[in-house]
């Protein structure tokens, strides 16, 4: 009894001194899925980097509470006529952590280095749109020679290679974040050490132990410090779902923005308005390998695609966590309006499947005809293989027998990437930046890397090239809107479902905003009082 | 004996040797590599990277490489943990992972001796029943259900400790993984104590010693004596595994071990961080099997290397 009473007055004294501090100041315990892989923004690849980067450092633009894109380093900028020449003005409020002033010269140095094939970016190519910079990276053109030019400290000029309407959302993206020069001249690739570390975002980063926690605090010299509601954020990565939402629920994070798909009906029922599910701009989808019969054939793909019951697998295989797709770019994304739509949505299941078996019939498949087997391919997770048994099961009334194959994801996607050989396969797609050509180039014939249908329409191609050049928006959009259409009659990948981001958030935390590409700086967030 | 210890650790180097090239030319051989990801890369990216890390050199040259640098220590840049060498990230996992490891081993040995004894000297009878129980549950369940079990009934309901994390190495934040790991490990000792125990409390000398009218207690001190030794050759191997972490007991306490670098690296195609686990792990397993080996020769006057 005595003992007991002793262990609870430790215990109770442990709580008191583990509170302590956070009167002091105020901490953001943060979680999230995994460790970053780096911290080097022009090495980054990942969502968590992504949201490790935002608070450490900021670009020329950047993202509000809403996700929209707003000011960040550049204060303004100027567009030529053709399209082709942005000119920024800087903030003189921005300054780097260590005094520095954030200079024009320093985003030139961190458009060069993410372009320098000597860095071994991974996301090198989104600034591909830089003048110069796909020849640079590939080590046809100096470094020197991309279009990023320092007018004087205060004023950037980009020259682009075509115009591109989506640039200024490309420049947001975590690969556009600056690095400060004289550190990484000085010390390296360990620029991203704590120990050297030099923010000119909201946060600094204090300390990184990888699977243990990452630790920032606040940038007293970032150019709106006085809006910065925590004094620090904690970041813990934790990859097994379920322990993150037990975490959560003992208030040992405050966030984390994924939850176990398998016990989502608890969550509704206990966690309710902690819980927050929004529309997400990614697409779900299989691809067919049309270099291969059948799946050459339109009609075949057209078929498969037709009879699947895009509801059943967003609200029963996954939980309502996804929303069914009728179309490759999701709702909700600029520069669009709404996105063309397959035909025979509007049709009943019954319809739909007499269409598809004509279809079939006509391809020389069917009954008395040729028998069609079909091998799904997917990487290896329960609810790929849920949805794979269920296209199976949608697809048996037209006579298709079907064999499913998972592996390890990096086997998967090799195999996609050297284009070996599968009929149908698992693919996703998350948007980088918020515009619809980042869904719709995944489709273009000279997209080697990332079109794994092979797919190659000549007017799809034409269609997209045009809307490259063009400058008036609205045009654009519809001209984008004719590539999809051709796109979702020829069906080379079949889009399922569009992503739901899926976001536990405690009720100490507020500020929170749920927004199509879930990007949540920490300093729009703040402790509820 | 020390001459036995060091021809010991001389064979240990040409094992060692075999474990690496093997370990090499596997890892490579699976499909994938890397820098293959969920989005995939651009061609000419992949090429500026597999040119990076050297991957674009011929494979005997990058073997002859690697083995050159691993005899510096040097196991070389992590491909997916890219800020940290290999050696760095096994620098700050390693401690965390022995310290959880080796209490957890610590424990399993004193409980699971302990029970098995009292199981062996109680046979048949409820106490042994209830050990033999115990066992057949902890071998059974296995961890990954033991530690969500644990955050829900110790960190959820009754909020007695933090559900995870490693707050640098708090005792309260060490007491539910320590426990979890050490469970099986309990039940396989308290099992192989109790076998071995009750085989010993049979044997001639025993039988004297009870003749001699010698109190319990030191029957018990000379049949532990023999009966200790299978679990002692348990022991070596299974603490080479404990000590090189769990990957289900790291991630789900959210502890910065080195136990996930096994699978993840594999699963990553992270060549360097897999090579430089499989090092480790046949390191650890040299050595506990040697030690192993010369306790035998301390414990069990029957065996001696010369």
């Amino acid at each position: 009894m005595t003992m007991w009473r002793g262990a609870v007055v430790g215990l109770a004294a442990m709580a008191v001194l583990a509170v302590m501090p956070a009167c002091a100041q105020s901490v953001f315990h943060r979680g999230a899925a995994g460790d970053p892989e780096t911290l080097d923004p022009h090495k980054t690849s990942t969502v968590v980097e992504s949201d490790i980067l935002l608070d450490l450092l900021e670009g020329l633009v950047t993202y509000n509470a809403k996700a929209e894109i707003v000011p960040g380093v550049a204060e303004s900028w100027t567009i030529s006529g053709d399209g082709l020449t942005y000119t920024f003005k800087l903030d003189r409020r921005a300054f780097w952590s260590n005094g520095d002033p954030v200079r024009a010269s320093d985003f030139v140095y961190s458009f060069r280095r993410l372009l320098d094939p000597k860095t071994g970016a991974k996301y090198a190519t989104i600034l591909y749109t830089l003048k110069n910079g796909e020849a640079a990276n590939k080590s046809k053109a100096a470094i020197e020679t991309i279009g990023a030019r320092a007018i004087d400290e205060r004023t950037l000029e980009l020259t682009l290679e075509n115009a591109a309407p989506y640039f200024i959302a490309q420049l947001a993206h975590q690969t556009g974040l600056p690095v400060h020069p004289p550190t990484v001249e000085r010390v390296g690739k360990d620029f991203v050490r704590p120990e050297n570390w030099v923010s000119n975002g909201a946060f600094i980063l204090k300390s990184f132990v990888p699977n243990d926690k990452l630790v920032m605090v606040k940038n007293p010299r970032y150019r709106e410090a006085d809006k910065t509601r925590f004094d620090q954020v904690t970041v813990y990565p934790l990859e097994d779902r379920a322990a993150a939402l037990r975490r959560f629920q003992a208030g040992e994070i405050q966030y984390y923005n994924d939850v176990p798909t398998d016990q989502l009906k608890f969550i509704r029922a206990n966690l309710k308005d902690s819980f927050r599910l929004a529309p997400y701009l990614g697409t779900y989808y299989f691809v067919f390998n049309t270099r291969k019969a059948p799946f050459s054939d339109v009609r075949v793909r057209q078929a498969l695609s037709l009879v699947i019951d895009r509801e059943f697998l967003a609200e029963e295989i996954w939980g309502g966590t996804m929303l069914p797709a009728y179309s490759f770019v999701p709702p909700g994304i600029g520069n669009y309006g709404a996105p063309a739509e397959m035909a025979g949505k509007a049709l009943s299941p019954i319809e739909r499947e007499d269409n598809a078996k004509a279809l079939l019939k006509e391809a020389g498949y069917g009954p008395g005809l040729k028998p069609l087997t079909v091998e799904i391919r997917y990487n290896t997770s329960e609810n790929h293989k849920a949805t794979s048994v269920a296209l199976a099961d949608m697809w048996k009334p037209l006579n298709i027998e079907v064999k499913l194959v998972n592996s390890d994801l990096k086997s998967h996607y090799a195999l996609l990437r050297e284009k070996g050989d599968f009929d149908i396969a698992r693919a996703g797609w998350i948007a980088d930046y918020s515009d619809p050509q980042n869904f719709l180039f995944l489709a273009q014939g000279d997209n080697i890397g990332l079109n794994y249908a092979s797919y190659a329409n000549a007017d799809y191609d034409a269609v997209m090239k045009k809307a490259a050049q063009e400058q008036d928006l609205a045009r654009r959009a519809g001209l984008l809107r004719q590539a999809e259409e051709i796109f979702l009659k020829d069906v080379p990948f079949i889009p399922l479902m569009f992503y739901g981001s899926k976001t536990l958030v405690s009720p100490k935390i507020t500020g929170f905003e749920t927004n199509v590409l879930d990007r949540h700086l920490s300093r729009f967030l703040a402790p509820a009082p | 004996m020390l001459a036995f210890i060091l021809r010991r650790l001389a064979a240990g180097i040409p094992t060692l040797f075999i474990i690496v090239t093997l370990a090499f030319f596997l890892i490579r051989a699976v499909p994938g590599g890397p820098f293959d990801l969920e989005r995939p890369l651009d061609p000419a990216v992949l090429e500026n990277l597999r040119r990076v890390y050297g991957l674009d050199q011929p494979l005997g040259q990058q073997y002859l490489a690697y083995l050159k640098a691993l005899l510096t220590g040097d196991f070389g840049p992590s491909f997916v943990i890219k800020d940290f060498s290999v050696a760095e990230v096994f620098a700050r996992g390693l401690p965390v992972s022995m310290r959880i490891g080796g209490l957890a081993l610590a424990l399993a040995t004193l409980v699971g001796v302990t029970l098995g004894v009292i199981a062996a000297l109680r046979q048949n009878r409820p106490a042994d029943l209830a050990v033999i129980g115990f066992a057949t549950l902890g071998i059974t369940v296995p961890t990954f259900v033991t530690a969500p079990l644990f955050q829900i009934v110790f960190g959820l309901m009754l909020a007695w400790l933090p559900v995870g994390g490693w707050n640098d190495g708090a005792v309260r934040n060490l007491l539910l993984p320590v426990v979890t790991l050490a469970l099986p490990q309990i039940a396989v000792i308290a099992r192989m104590t109790r076998a071995a125990m009750i085989e010993t409390l049979r044997a001639h000398h025993i039988r004297t010693l009870r003749a001699q009218g010698l109190s319990q207690t030191t029957i018990v001190r000379h049949a532990l004596r023999g009966a200790i030794l299978p679990v002692i050759s348990y022991l070596g191997p299974a603490a080479a595994q404990l000590l090189t972490g769990s990957l289900v007991v790291e991630q789900i306490f959210g502890l910065p071990g080195v136990g996930r670098y096994f699978v993840e690296g594999a699963l990553n195609r992270d060549y360097t961080l897999v090579m430089g686990t499989v090092v480790l792990i046949a390191l650890f397993v040299l050595v506990f099997n040697l030690i192993v080996d010369v306790l035998y020769a301390l414990v069990d006057p029957r065996v001696r290397h010369d």
